[in-house]
């Protein structure tokens, strides 16, 4: 398959207004997806997912910049795109699926406008058309009676079929990568199984490439190909989730997976990862993980690991297998 | 003692039901009077408002004595009637009043999102300027401006916008702030619309209502402002019939007990205003998502 996505040494940093404080929140990040694979990319919060997210769309706050590293998508930089030329990637080449459903939608216009919004915006369509259109879209996230949801103002709909109406707005140009920060978070577990079977099933049918930003490694198992593990800003173990969750390298990811709850094991206390995440803003020498890290050797302290491959795609930045 | 206690609380619930969710009988009543007096001032004024004869001048109203049928209101210093008058000046304060408001709330509302939404330099040149405008006295700076172009009514209105836009601009400003941090404008950036479209589509629909509570509350104050401007004879141009021009000529006779050619359009401009005041405020009860979905 052809890569879709590969990014190379990206890093984002917020600098104060002074100058005096740099938060390196990505750090030198590099991964690659093919065309309809997803991705999944874990850490606590704080630890760059978000930011990471929304460098490849270069839509930074201000104060945060990309400093170093390349994207490309589909064989074009995207770093070298005017900010013209990014707002016709956005939205229809690369959709975004925002992490609260309730506020993603404007409360004062119909659910059809807001459907058809990036058709008109992008493919120039006429409202009507693009109505038509949106009617179409609603039927495809599996929303009943699309004729009447789309007079409908989102604060008559639920917050499941608004989260479904802001993924038929993510797919309505036909984007080839779709990213979704936390698209699940703020919805009941049983909604939110129905939203990922959905989110799969799009997926297949329109080769979507997706990147499923979460801290919910439950999620990761069940919808990704490929994890990414992120510490402090950098990916401390990436590969095929597979071999992620079954031979975990990284100490770190280790921890995390030993930190879900499972059903039916007996002795009931889970183990949670001493200490807290580090400030971006002074993170340790060495590797960022080792003042937490159970298993550290003396250099962890001093030097940063390399990435090393510990598998078929399997890479880890750690000196247990430096 | 139940049966008075619920009775008590069905007043109670009456009397803010009133005030919140029936429509404000008042203030209603009282503009749309106005408003028809205005609109059809041709045909319900008894006399020409501009004409008057010598002969008939300080004529009392009709109840008092020496007064008659023909001046219902009395007529004043060159014998024009009063009502005429009255029923002319609404149409003036209305027509300067509105389009003051609306000219204030176009160039106001349009600057602040600009300023809120765009942020940077944008913000400081127009957030600069508000401030440096609010720190002059309104109506000083209203007599100033007209002192230099010139009494019309054209003039007036241009005056009134010039000194009042900076309230929207200030109001919108803080709103768009808000605003511009939602999910939903977050979405649009990140769908690819442009920042015209995001303010168009996005930010001014959702400001509106809050620029429609402004303008109603303003409608008194620059009502009040262009009678003010009338009375000091730099507002609208004699001998057109202004409430504010009314009461500046019927000062001379109030000493020599011609009551009527001062109470009388200051009655009016106090109920103009203070309509338009009650309605604003229950506007700003009933516009607020907050509270209009409880």
């Amino acid at each position: 398959m052809a890569t879709l996505l590969d990014v190379r040494g990206l890093s984002t940093h917020y600098v104060s207004a002074r100058g005096t404080r740099v938060t390196r929140a990505v750090e030198d990040v590099s991964f690659a997806l093919d065309d309809g694979e997803t991705l999944g990319i874990v850490g606590e919060s704080g630890s760059g997912k978000s930011t990471l997210a929304l460098s490849l769309l270069r839509l930074l706050p201000p104060g945060a910049r990309t400093v170093a590293g390349t994207v490309r998508f589909d064989g074009e930089d995207l770093m070298r795109k005017s900010e013209a030329e990014m707002r016709h990637i956005r939205g229809k080449r690369i959709a975004m699926i925002l992490q609260d459903p309730m506020a993603s939608l404007n409360p004062l216009f119909t659910v059809g406008d807001q459907v058809a919004e990036p058709l008109r915006v992008h493919e120039g369509q006429s409202r009507r058309g693009a109505w038509e259109r949106a009617r179409g879209l609603l039927g495809a996230v599996r929303i009943s009676a699309p004729d009447m949801r789309v007079r409908n103002y989102p604060h008559e709909l639920s917050g499941g079929m608004r989260q479904r109406i802001v993924g038929a707005i993510a797919i309505s140009c036909g984007p080839r990568l779709l990213i979704a920060d936390e698209p699940t978070t703020s919805l009941d577990v049983t909604i939110q199984a129905q939203y990922l079977a959905l989110l799969r099933d799009l997926q297949r049918a329109q080769r979507l490439a997706m990147i499923f930003i979460t801290h919910n490694l439950g999620i990761v198992a069940r919808m990704c190909d490929a994890v990414a593990v992120m510490y402090a800003g950098r990916i401390v173990e990436s590969g095929p989730v597979r071999q992620i969750f079954n031979a975990p390298k990284h100490p770190y990811t280790r921890a995390l997976i030993e930190s879900i709850p499972r059903l039916g094991e007996a002795n009931g206390r889970l183990t949670a990862i001493e200490g807290q995440p580090p400030d971006p803003a002074a993170l340790p020498e060495g590797c960022a993980f080792h003042p937490r890290c159970p298993a550290r050797l003396e250099k962890c302290a001093t030097e940063r690991p390399r990435d090393s491959i510990v598998g078929a795609g399997h890479r880890t930045a750690c000196w247990l297998h430096g | 003692m139940n049966g008075s206690r619920a009775a008590t609380l069905t007043t109670t619930w009456r009397l803010a039901a009133f005030r919140t969710e029936g429509l404000p009988i008042f203030p209603i009543a009282i503009l749309t009077v106005l408003a028809v007096l205005a609109i059809f001032a041709d045909v319900i004024a008894p006399h020409d408002p501009q004409v008057g004869l010598l002969g008939e001048r300080f004529r009392p109203p009709a109840w008092q004595q020496g007064g008659s049928t023909a001046h219902l209101l009395g007529t004043d210093h060159v014998g024009r009637d009063v009502l005429s008058r009255l029923i002319f000046g609404a149409r003036v304060s209305m027509v300067v009043g509105f389009t003051a408001v609306i000219f204030a709330g176009v160039v106001g509302t349009v600057l602040g999102i600009l300023a809120g939404y765009l942020g940077g330099w944008v913000d400081q040149v127009i957030m600069r300027i508000t401030d440096a405008w609010l720190a002059l006295p309104a109506l000083t700076f209203a007599i100033f401006l007209a002192a230099i172009v010139g009494p019309s009514e054209m003039n007036i209105v241009i005056i009134l916008g010039a000194v009042y836009w900076t309230r929207y601009a200030r109001v919108v400003r803080g709103e768009v702030l808000s605003l511009k941090e939602r999910d939903y404008v977050r979405l649009a950036i990140v769908a690819g619309c442009s920042k015209r479209t995001i303010m168009r589509r996005h930010i001014l629909p959702n400001v509106v209502n809050s620029a429609i509570v402004l303008a109603t509350l303003m409608l008194g104050v620059v009502i009040v402002t262009e009678a003010a401007l009338s009375f000091l004879g730099v507002g609208v141009p004699p001998p057109k019939p202004a409430w504010g021009l009314m009461l500046a000529d019927g000062k001379k006779g109030l000493m020599a007990g011609y009551w009527w050619l001062t109470v009388l359009p200051g009655v009016c401009i106090m109920l103009m205003v203070l309509s338009a005041n009650l309605l604003g405020d229950w506007l700003r009860v009933k516009l607020d998502p907050q509270l209009r979905q409880l």
